[in-house]
């Protein structure tokens, strides 16, 4: 695999007032490889739009080095980059096929606009003035704009953000089209759900700095050899915690217990009488990781 | 290079965009034609029941001429003035009751009238003093005012207002991560935006025409040019005002720090000749007073384009430097 996007020691800071500087991003460094997707994790505030915008060549690095198939950002990644940015406004009284054909005017090569209404779903409003279009709508607008060039990395921030359920499931199953044909897809988030589905690669930011990178398997099995078991509180008898030797806590109507033998812990609650029904099973998940990483709850 | 397929797709956005704004049309062309034909009704004396008479420095109970009906006798304080106004037609007959002298417009056929009038009254005693001129109501003065201000708020605000808009709410991040060079952005900006300024500003010209007979004297070609001019030195201001502001509210305060000025200083409602130096030497620097001054002298005057040479060549270096720095100072973000 080759990397597409090489990236050393990047740090940007930023002064709100003569006496202070807040550090956004705080000396990252990794690779993007090619017809992979790259996810950038973390809550708000984390630095993921900061470094993001400074891969897009949007903001300016305070220092480190930014390379795009070996060479510095410049109209090459211009042409082959196609962007769609957390918050994007279009120009007022501007409907949705004369915003694709405008946007599409500025590129040599271009994907037909026929192609992408289809391929992103806009066939029943193509003429509707882009203010009026849904949540979903308007993120699915935004996401034919950046693949108008036919763009071979695709930038993608925060794209579902404030999506209904089914909005951000269709949105996905479009991410998936993009990765299907080949295209490397840099993503930023802080759904781990969404990370988890579409992500061969994953950094975790906080605070500026990278906290935890690898694919979410590696990054699961080398943090966690444990599963989650839970049971309605009532069935579990007050004195059975000093039975039990795995980690357990109470939350206000569920027992939890981390453990590394299901069949030991199963064995051992049926040997105290406790009843199972009620019982949920899962395995630890990226929210896990991240708030076992980083100590908190994610900031919304 | 300015590519001219990008900067045909900005310019096209743009145009759509104000046309399909009905509210801006509302204010850009009924706003002004209302304007001037209310003014018109105020200050035009062309069905003017009585005749105007100006009485220096006041009127004598002892002449039967006063008591003359349907005329009307304005006390005056400044003999110099009063004189302009008969020249100007604005008196039918100007008396001074101290010197024994009236003054009567040649040219004026109420003049000739309040003359027969004055004489047969008893005014014999009254020495003839003739003066020249043609008639200027303060709709044909205020006229071209009209038209460079509605200019100046159609090309500051609609520049500089809307740019800063676009800034904020992120129309221009998003056209900077595409191949559009800025150079390409801002010239379709001020095509744009000179095209539909000329156009409504002709609107209206014409428009005011068909319903007010207003003077015209010099050559619309020569209008046309110093107010395309002056569209391009308002716009590139327009342009200076939005090459970095990020805030709405800080544009709007800036452009108003332009435009109030501009409105008293400039000479559109009223004349500067008596103002204070110092207010005539700010004027000088505000691009509107160059762009009133020219269009009057050549509505009312009939000057040419070299009689106002020096008009046309304040704003082009005006532009000029406006351009350069705005330029220097652009930011996407």
């Amino acid at each position: 695999m080759t990397a597409v996007i090489q990236v050393k020691e990047l740090v940007k800071h930023f002064k709100p007032k003569k006496n202070e500087l807040v550090k956004a991003v705080d000396g990252v460094s990794f690779s993007i490889e090619e017809g992979t997707c790259f996810g950038l994790l973390g809550p708000n505030g984390a630095g993921k739009t900061t470094t993001v915008e400074m891969l897009e060549a949007i903001v300016e690095p305070t220092a480190g080095t930014i390379l795009y198939r070996g060479q510095p950002i410049g109209d090459t990644f211009r042409r082959d980059a196609g962007i769609m940015f957390q918050n994007t406004a279009l120009q007022d009284y501007m409907t949705v096929i004369e915003a694709l054909n405008m946007f599409g005017s500025f590129y040599e090569n271009t994907v037909p606009v026929e192609q992408l209404i289809e391929q992103c779903s806009l066939q029943e409003f193509v003429d509707r003035d882009t203010r009026k279009l849904s949540g979903g709508q308007k993120q699915r607008l935004l996401l034919a704009i950046a693949l108008i060039n036919d763009p071979d990395v695709v930038f993608l921030d925060e794209p579902t953000t404030g999506l209904d359920p089914q909005a951000r499931r269709n949105f996905w199953a479009l991410v998936d089209d993009i990765k299907a044909k080949g295209k490397t897809v840099v993503l930023t988030t802080h759904y781990m759900e969404e990370a988890k589905l579409l992500c061969d690669d994953l950094v975790f930011m906080d605070h500026g700095k990278i906290i935890a990178q690898g694919s979410p398997s590696e990054l699961l099995s080398n943090r966690f050899n444990d599963v989650l078991l839970d049971l309605p509180l009532e069935s579990v008898p007050d004195a059975l915690p000093e039975l039990v030797i795995h980690q357990f806590t109470r939350t206000k109507t569920r027992a939890e217990f981390l453990t590394t033998d299901i069949n030991e812990t199963i064995q051992h609650l049926t040997a105290h009488g406790v009843s199972l029904s009620g019982m949920e099973v899962r395995s630890r998940s990226l929210e896990d990781l991240f708030i076992d990483l980083t100590g908190q709850e994610l900031r919304a | 290079m300015i590519s001219l397929k990008h900067f045909q797709a900005v310019f096209m956005a743009r145009n759509r965009e104000f046309i399909r704004d009905r509210s801006s049309w509302a204010w850009n062309i009924f706003f002004p034609i209302l304007l001037i034909a209310g003014l018109a009704v105020m200050f035009g004396n062309d069905n003017r029941a009585v005749f105007k008479v100006g009485v220096y420095p006041s009127v004598t109970e002892s002449e039967s001429f006063f008591d003359t009906r349907h005329m009307q006798f304005v006390e005056v304080n400044e003999l110099d003035n009063a004189i302009i106004r008969v020249e100007r037609h604005q008196f039918d007959l100007l008396l001074d009751t101290q010197t024994m002298r009236y003054w009567v417009n040649d040219t004026s056929p109420n003049g000739y009238i309040s003359e027969r009038l004055l004489l047969a009254g008893g005014g014999e005693k009254y020495t003839r003093e003739q003066v020249t001129g043609r008639e200027v109501r303060y709709v044909d003065w205020v006229l071209p005012g009209i038209l460079g201000m509605n200019m100046m708020f159609a090309c500051l605000f609609g520049v500089g207002y809307v740019i800063v808009r676009y800034r904020k709410s992120g129309v221009l991040k998003r056209l900077k991560a595409t191949p559009l060079a800025a150079i390409e952005f801002l010239s379709a900006q001020v095509a744009s935006r000179l095209w539909l300024v000329m156009a409504i500003t002709l609107t209206v010209f014409f428009g005011t025409h068909f319903v007010l007979d207003f003077t015209m004297h010099g050559s619309y070609l020569s209008l046309i040019f110093v107010l395309t001019i002056g569209a391009i030195a308002l716009i590139t201001l327009g342009l200076l005002v939005a090459a970095r502001t990020a805030s709405e509210e800080l544009a709007g305060g800036l452009l108003n720090l332009f435009t109030w000025p501009m409105m008293v200083m400039s000479g559109v409602w009223f004349s500067l000749e008596g103002a204070h130096p110092v207010v005539k030497s700010i004027a000088q620097v505000l691009p509107l007073t160059h762009i009133v001054d020219a269009a009057r002298a050549i509505m009312i005057d009939g000057a040419g384009l070299l009689d106002v040479g020096w008009n046309v060549l304040y704003l082009v270096l005006f532009s000029v430097v406006c351009v350069f720095i705005g330029a220097r100072l652009f930011r996407w973000e």
